[in-house]
């Protein structure tokens, strides 16, 4: 029965997330139209690029879809209302958990910061909220799942979701809520009626999503896997490994500090990262690349630094920082499991 | 009719307001149509994802960007 059971979800892996008969269609493709054999360099950065460009426009569509309707059951503002009462890490944990629902844009981080702090949230739980909203949301579960497998992807959420509770309680004990800026604490909490939305709002809203978040990728998307086909097939093995690989030690650090400073959305680093390790970087130097753009970008960062004094915001980037490169490590080391 | 269009400039901020301009006109009422930048008044109305749209001082509609014809069901 199990055996059937996990037959299925292989299926539906293959089929839907990685669809693999995608690849063989790009193949027969280039193949037969361009006259290129896949296993060539020419051939083979080509069929990366038409395949992976296509799957993952396909994916982010269906699944920006998908997931903007599920979390239109959760405005910031309901997340204020059920965070409210809460303290303690098990706040935190719903923080972080609420984090992954909530729809999340770099906009909208100061007057979720704002909103949650006149509430009177402990300013960890609301650390715990920005920790995890831009590092673990559905749609990168899916995608990961696509492209690295359900173990890897399930693994990434839960340790995104630890170093979000981890993160968030360790700037409630360290007492920083005298490094908030002055004017936050002076804006009165309002409670605004949030409005039930009827089927065919959420449809919409959700379309608009999709439009906009690809308004707002497309472009890096297409970057993301040049670089990718790039790695897959003009960039020597050997200077991947000496770089990257898992036989430089700071590879998982060397992975963080670059990604730290990149603004790239998810689907736009997945090729690279897919590519990479392809090439045989170590998982955890890829999440940790990963995790370094989504977790931490130059927008958000400028964002809290109006909510928050600088050395506060010190603190924040380097706990997720050491975080990143902590996991990092640790996938590295326990790889045996995943891969 | 007072209407107001919370949002800080980004473009889907200015596309709410382009869609109410036009669900008034289609409409034909008398409406005036103000941009609230200033994230301490949009907070004020407990608003946390922008764009919104109040009429008449009541939150109707919060982060998203209904199309024109969605906003006059609320004016």
């Amino acid at each position: 029965m199990l055996n059937i059971i996990s037959q299925i979800f292989v299926w539906i892996n293959n089929a839907i997330l990685k669809m693999t008969w995608l690849s063989n269609l790009i193949q027969a493709f280039v193949e037969n139209v361009f006259g290129l054999s896949i296993k060539e360099r020419l051939g083979g950065s080509v069929h990366f690029f038409i395949y992976d460009t296509i799957k993952i426009f396909i994916l982010l569509s269906v699944l920006i879809f998908l997931i903007s309707y599920i979390q239109s059951y959760f405005p910031p503002e309901r997340t204020k209302k059920i965070l409210g009462n809460i303290k303690g890490i098990k706040g935190n944990i719903l923080g972080a958990l609420l984090g992954t629902i909530t729809p999340f844009c770099s906009c909208s981080s100061i007057p979720i910061f704002i909103g949650f702090n006149s509430a009177g949230l402990p300013l960890g739980i609301t650390f715990s909220f920005l920790i995890s909203s831009p590092l673990v949301d559905l749609a990168s579960l899916l995608i990961l799942m696509s492209f690295f497998g359900a173990k890897i992807a399930i693994a990434y959420v839960v340790v995104g979701l630890i170093l979000a509770v981890i993160g968030g309680t360790i700037i409630d004990k360290l007492r920083l809520e005298k490094y908030v800026e002055g004017y936050v604490k002076e804006i009165e909490n309002v409670d605004v009626e949030i409005a039930l939305l009827t089927k065919q709002e959420r449809i919409s809203y959700s379309k608009e999503q999709v439009k906009d978040v690809f308004h707002k990728v497309w472009l890096y998307v297409l970057i993301g896997v040049g670089i990718g086909a790039a790695i897959h097939n003009w960039i020597p093995q050997s200077i991947i490994e000496t770089v990257v690989g898992n036989n430089n030690p700071f590879a998982v650090l060397l992975a963080t500090a670059v990604g730290i400073p990149m603004y790239a959305d998810i689907f736009g680093t997945l090729p690279i990262a897919e590519a990479l390790f392809g090439k045989g970087v170590g998982i955890g130097t890829v999440l940790s690349f990963m995790m370094a753009v989504t977790a931490l970008s130059l927008p958000s960062i400028i964002m809290l630094s109006k909510v928050v004094k600088p050395k506060l915001l010190a603190i924040f980037v380097a706990i997720v920082s050491i975080g990143i490169i902590i996991i990092g490590y640790l996938f590295n080391a326990f790889s045996f499991m995943f891969v | 009719m007072i209407i107001k269009v919370l949002g800080s400039g980004c473009s889907s901020c200015k596309k709410l307001e382009e869609n109410t301009r036009k669900a008034v006109e289609d409409l034909g009422i008398e409406a005036t149509i103000e941009k609230v930048t200033d994230f301490k008044k949009i907070m004020a109305y407990g608003v946390m994802k922008t764009p919104a749209l109040v009429v008449e001082e009541k939150v109707k509609i919060m982060g998203r960007v209904p199309s024109a014809d969605e906003i006059k069901k609320y004016l």
